[in-house]
């Protein structure tokens, strides 16, 4: 199997060697089809974060999760196609920051590539964390040995000459990492025997959810379609769904909010669709990149329903991975656990005991309320010998759910595909973090660092720079990674960054776009006032035990998604908001003839100069929003 | 000249579908190695499955390659609708 790993990783290098640079893809992408340009859009998001972090997100919360899909991607590509790509092309932009430069000024521009920086710092930090659970979960490596040497790795790469053809590996990764897993979950499907034998297993689940470890599942049982209906939960109410929400906080701050700043905001998406041939193309990117997207639940979403579907199965052997008690630390466990139950401590401060007492052996893990309390009410009314103890208190451990994907390929995969799948999880991970950290070195040391620092510098001194940011930029990547094992599920980290630098922005963006009394001020003072407003609410506000880091908590959500959605909408209201209250009160310094191609009313409108008139954007897009309301029905 | 990127693809899966197949085929003897994927030898059916998928992308970069041999495009930064 090595030597099969190695020869596939050897293809990897000898196409990335022939292949010098983006540029390339730029030019081919000129002679091409346009469905290219749609895989290289779609690649820049399908990573297997997306499959890791999806997979365990809706093993975590059920059905709902394909919100993200059929309410929040395809209608907000839909919406970047018909409505903003002609902008974003027209500008003649090369980038997102650069768009906000000529359509405002400079200090937009700065902020904007600060945010994104620090986006880039944790989305490497976040690839560092899953790559090095991978490693532990199917190597068995020790999780902080598997970080540094994994993050040395790709500190030699970027050092080295860095990411040279990072689109075309991409679209590469893309196809191994939906080739190498779609059997899995033919597989996983097969063995639990179809659709309409998951729906009955998650039937089970979700009433007798103590199952699915969630953070809060005392004496609590949700409908049966709880995890296998994507509306009706949401419809029911907060209290019958594990997000905790109403329909209103997923469909704006998810399907609004969260999914339209990312797709139309987020610069290495959008990036893609910009270079394409001509406008036409460049809209019906996004559209053509909305196909496979719309299909993708069955890969990602399907996988999560399988694992809690395979737990509720007597016989199979499978629970959703968790964090492992290790064996020398179980009477350190059983004496906290002893000590609580003669203090007759409450379950929540019996739980933070045990982690307490675990994490000076060296050991993190955190325990399920439910299950400690009722481990703490059998062992207050009679003695439990040790060894059921002992696997009574590993079964009160908290899920890991970006394990569910990993435990999936082990299960069902032999020898040969197993390498498959192994290598395309492997470089995805390992090219998300050299990219994000090529992408940090490059707006430091470029666009913030040479623009406002140290301007006019010899090159060997930006050279310089350049290798000690990335140093930097993987140490600081490195404390990302340990802040984002914090959550059991890495989606649930990727969309709390995305409600700090996406959801502002794209609030920013509906202003910059539609409206041309839209300031430089307004648009900087309202985006800074967007991302202080996630800051405050996180710090004011709990989830699963995170946030409230300011020391009061005003509000504690039901799920750390919850808390996510909210943010974003927070954040995105009070960008709009000031930004449009302080262009009123400002004045305007770009005339209409320097706003013209950046803003909707100055523009005129396109003529349709390619193909039949049922592959303009608008209609296509009709189209496809057609299929996810299907689709959405069919789920219902 | 820039790369039509069907090529990569199809040169990837067509070699990486041909070693599953024949790893596939050489192991299918093996049952006890083919319980975890539920008595399938998956290692055979899918390689068959990517042979083809790679050997169809390579089919369509050649073709493609006849078609748009004659580049026909805008140079770059010009912008037809603006």
């Amino acid at each position: 199997m090595l030597i099969y790993v190695g020869f596939v990783i050897g293809i990897g290098f000898f196409l990335s060697r022939y292949m010098k640079s983006s540029s390339d893809f730029l030019t081919s992408g000129r002679s091409i089809p346009a469905w290219v340009t749609g895989l290289a859009f779609i690649s820049a998001n399908l990573g297997a974060l997306e499959l890791v972090g999806m997979a365990g997100n809706s093993a975590k919360y059920g059905m709902i999760t394909a919100h993200f899909y059929w309410v929040g991607a395809i209608p907000a590509m839909v919406f970047l196609a018909v409505f903003m790509m002609p902008f974003y092309y027209g500008s003649k932009a090369r980038s997102v920051p650069e768009y906000l430069k000529m359509r405002f000024d400079e200090r937009v521009r700065a902020l904007n590539s600060v945010a994104f920086a620090v986006m880039t710092l944790f989305a490497s930090g976040i690839s560092m964390n899953a790559l090095a659970k991978l490693l532990h979960a199917l190597l068995g490596w020790d999780y902080n040995v598997a970080l540094w040497i994994s993050s040395g790795v790709v500190l030699v790469y970027v050092l080295k000459g860095g990411l040279t053809s990072a689109i075309y590996t991409e679209v590469l990764q893309f196809f191994m990492i939906v080739l190498g897993f779609a059997p899995v979950v033919y597989l996983g499907l097969k063995d639990v025997g179809g659709w309409d034998a998951v729906k009955d297993k998650l039937a089970l689940a979700a009433t007798n959810p103590v199952h699915l470890n969630l953070a809060d599942t005392a004496g609590k049982t949700y409908h049966p379609y709880a995890w296998s209906s994507a509306w009706k939960p949401l419809l029911d109410g907060p209290n019958q769904n594990a997000y905790g929400l109403d329909w209103f906080g997923v469909v704006f701050g998810l399907g609004f909010v969260l999914s339209f700043g990312y797709w139309c905001t987020n610069f290495l998406v959008v990036q893609r669709a910009m270079a394409a041939r001509n406008m036409s193309a460049a809209r019906r990117t996004p559209l053509i990149a909305a196909v496979p997207k719309m299909l993708f639940p069955a890969l990602v979403i399907l996988p999560g329903l399988l694992a809690v579907a395979l737990t509720n199965i007597p016989g199979k052997d499978y629970r959703i991975p968790q964090a492992l008690i290790e064996s020398a630390n179980y009477p350190t466990a059983i004496a906290a656990l002893n000590q609580a139950v003669a203090q007759k401590a409450k379950p929540e401060v019996a739980s933070a005991a045990l982690t307490q007492a675990l994490k000076k052996a060296g050991n993190s893990v955190g325990f399920n309320r439910a299950k400690i309390e009722a481990l703490l009410k059998d062992k207050a009314a009679s003695p439990i010998p040790d060894e059921l103890l002992k696997l009574r208190l590993q079964d009160a451990v908290n899920n890991d759910y970006d394990g569910v994907i990993f435990s999936l390929v082990k299960k069902y995969c032999p020898t040969g595909l197993l390498g498959l799948a192994l290598t395309g999880l492997l470089a995805s991970f390992m090219s998300g973090m050299a990219g994000n950290v090529t992408a940090f070195n490059t707006i430091w040391t470029y666009d913030l660092y040479q623009a406002y620092f140290a301007p006019n510098k010899t090159d060997a001194h930006y050279a310089w720079m350049g290798r000690f940011i990335t140093v930097a930029g993987i140490l600081l990547s490195i404390l990302c990674a340990y802040v984002a094992k914090r959550y059991d599920n890495i989606m649930d980290f990727i969309q709390l960054v995305f409600s700090f630098v996406n959801a502002p922005l794209f609030g920013t963006f509906l202003l910059a776009m539609f409206w041309k009394r839209c300031t430089g001020t307004g648009a900087f003072l309202g985006l800074f006032g967007g991302i202080g407003t996630s800051v405050l609410v996180h710090g004011l506000t709990m989830a699963e035990g995170k946030g409230g880091w300011l020391g009061v908590d005003l509000y504690t959500f039901n799920s750390t998604m919850a808390q996510n959605f909210w943010l974003a909408t927070f954040a995105f209201t009070s960008c709009f908001l000031l930004t449009a209250g302080i262009s009123l009160a400002t004045a305007r310094t770009k005339t209409d003839e320097e706003l013209k191609g950046l803003v909707y009313s100055l523009t005129p409108k396109i003529k349709h100069d390619e193909g039949s008139w049922f592959l303009r954007p608008a209609v296509l897009g009709v189209i496809l929003l057609a299929c996810c309301v299907v689709l959405n029905l069919i789920f219902y | 000249m820039g790369l039509d990127i069907r090529w990569p693809i199809g040169l990837m899966f067509s070699l990486i579908g041909a070693l599953l197949t024949g790893y596939g085929a050489w192991t299918a003897s093996d049952s006890k190695m083919y319980q975890r994927s539920l008595g399938i030898n998956i290692d055979l059916r899918w390689g068959v499955v990517l042979l083809v998928f790679g050997l169809l992308m390579l089919l369509l970069a050649w073709r493609g390659k006849s078609r748009y041999q004659t580049p026909d495009a805008k140079p770059t930064g010009t912008n037809p609708a603006a």
